[in-house]
């Protein structure tokens, strides 16, 4: 069986949920969102911790809060939501083909937003050397059976890696009762933000171990002590510096990846440095008609941000459907409002010294574009630059840089005028 | 007698290491190396009278989930958190629950009460 829609958003969170409310404000009627879980809102309701919104509604809400603003809003529009379904994969024609207890459902979109998120690093990713017992959780794992599941992980914790999940983890564990030893992170800088260093951290006395690792860990059945050793500038173990921290359980913040196999099968363009899909100005992909937003395109720390990417998305994705031409069963190439004509040249966009990666990683000049980025190293009295050969067509001083916190840049069309070519590096003020 | 600390400002990304001079009766003098007014605002608050936000869970009988996630309707004094956190896991909440319900009023004589962040419906 094969049913038609004209847009199919994989993935309900905040991402899925904003593209998807913005698809039907800009006139797409036939939307329909697939959902893995059993309710929509995506990993914002087991963030229980508030500090969302900040930028969109002006107020510091909770994860939960922050998603049943978008759930109310969709339910009110009448969006087409359907939970405890696995997307398998996507065509080039944009075939989906869904799997749920009911069976296996194949749609065919006009186009199709990916929103699926991200997942997290595991032990294995950065093998950790010791045995394998129960007790080791990603701190997401631990977050969901803590805050949704009433399941308590363990007493006395240690954590590795001091990304915000990891912080947060750090205090909420210790509000339930639990001892957390130390929070240990392998570069000498934390990667998550000031404030929850602050307020999950200093303000119960946990110490924070920078150029540290966790290089060993023992049990049997549970987990009855980690090793902890100092690294040096290239994250070697400094050999005499290790100490033991009995505990029963060991948590991993180490680092998310866009949860994207199924754009990997499709054979979509990525880059390898985000882990998403190369995309251009529009958020569309190398197949066209297929747009990605959110963590699944790149790791975002506001979820504002992820938002607002969903709606980009929504709005390429709702002009594409506007252009499109059912005889060819792809988009017009006689229309003056073609959008993947082909011949449109799109001019590249590369991370240069300083600036890990850029986003979106090509364009077409003619309208303003908002770049993200992230630095490599934090730095302070830095500034970023916008080059198209030698010539520098946009300078942004920065006080302090923090590859933790995302860089968003909007060029206006003037100064993307004529360029031949983009670099995005970082400069001494 | 007058001694200084060290305070993070967490009111921008800057994160501006402030020199932060308290007096005995434990007030701000003076706050050096911060970039904007914004550093010394934060700084005296955080000396004089710390408060957080507390967000938690509250455990629910008879409910579609077990646990419903609850905040400050305010933030409350940073040295009430743990004592409010430890009250909190001691609660337990009949299902239904509403969103933004009261769940605990004036907790710990705050003038903070407790809400629900979520709906938790019976099961």
């Amino acid at each position: 069986m094969l049913i038609n829609k004209d847009l199919i958003i994989i993935g309900a969170g905040p991402a899925g949920l904003a593209a998807a409310i913005e698809a039907v404000k800009r006139g797409i009627r036939d939307v329909l969102v697939l959902e893995r879980e059993p309710v929509a809102g995506g990993i914002l309701n087991q963030c229980i911790h508030d500090g969302f919104g900040l930028i969109r509604f002006d107020e510091a809400l909770t994860g939960p809060e922050y998603a049943k603003r978008f759930t109310d809003e969709a339910a009110e529009m009448g969006i087409e939501i359907i939970t405890d379904v696995m997307v398998q994969e996507i065509s080039r024609d944009k075939e989906v083909t869904a799997i749920s207890p009911g069976g296996i459902t194949i749609y065919r979109a006009k186009a199709v937003i990916l929103a699926m998120g991200c997942r997290e690093r595991t032990r294995g990713a950065i093998g950790i050397p010791g045995t394998r017992p129960a007790g080791v959780f990603t701190a997401g794992v631990a977050q969901n059976l803590v805050n949704i599941r009433n399941v308590m992980i363990g007493r006395n914790i240690v954590i590795l890696g001091s990304g915000d999940i990891g912080l947060i983890m750090a205090r909420r564990l210790t509000l339930e009762g639990a001892n957390v030893l130390a929070v240990i992170e392998k570069l000498p800088y934390s990667s998550g933000l000031q404030r929850n260093i602050t307020q999950c951290l200093e303000d119960y006395g946990i110490p924070l171990l920078l150029s540290h690792t966790v290089t060993r860990v023992e049990g049997r059945e549970r987990v009855t002590a980690v090793t902890v050793s100092k690294v040096d500038e290239k994250g070697n173990t400094l050999r005499g510096t290790s100490e033991k921290y009995k505990c029963d359980t060991l948590i991993l913040s180490v680092g998310l990846i866009p949860e994207n196999e199924i754009a990997l099968n499709s054979g979509m363009d990525m880059d390898n440095t985000t882990g998403g899909a190369r995309v251009d100005e529009k958020l569309e992909t190398s197949i066209p008609g297929v747009f990605a937003c959110g963590n699944v395109l790149q790791v975002h720390d506001l979820a504002d941000h992820v938002s607002s990417e969903g709606e980009l998305a929504a709005v390429s994705a709702a002009d594409y459907i506007k252009n499109y031409c059912h005889k060819a069963g792809e988009s017009s190439d006689t229309g003056e409002n073609c959008l993947c004509s082909g011949n449109d040249r799109k001019i590249p966009v590369t991370a240069g010294s300083g600036i890990r990666y850029v986003l979106p990683q090509a364009i077409r000049p003619g309208q303003a574009i908002t770049f993200s980025m992230r630095v490599t190293v934090p730095g302070r009295e830095k500034s970023v630059l916008f080059k198209s050969g030698e010539k520098v067509i946009k300078k942004r001083k920065y006080t302090a840089l923090n590859p933790a916190e995302m860089l968003r840049i909007e060029l206006s069309s003037k100064e993307l005028e004529n360029i031949s070519g983009l670099e995005v590096c970082i400069d001494g003020n | 007698m007058e001694t200084d600390r060290e305070i993070v400002c967490i009111v921008c990304p800057n994160g501006c290491r402030m020199k932060v001079y308290i007096d005995d009766r434990n007030r701000v003098v003076r706050v050096e190396n911060a970039l904007c007014r914004n550093g010394g605002t934060y700084a005296k608050k955080e000396v004089q009278s710390p408060e957080r936000s507390l967000t938690s869970t509250v455990k629910v009988t008879g409910g579609a989930l077990p646990l419903v996630s609850v905040r400050s309707s305010k933030p409350i004094p940073r040295d009430k958190i743990r004592e409010a956190a430890a009250l909190l896991r001691s609660l337990h909440i009949q299902a239904p629950v509403d969103f933004h319900q009261v769940l605990l009023s004036d907790i710990l004589g705050t003038g903070a009460d407790i809400i629900a962040t979520r709906q938790v419906l019976k099961a």
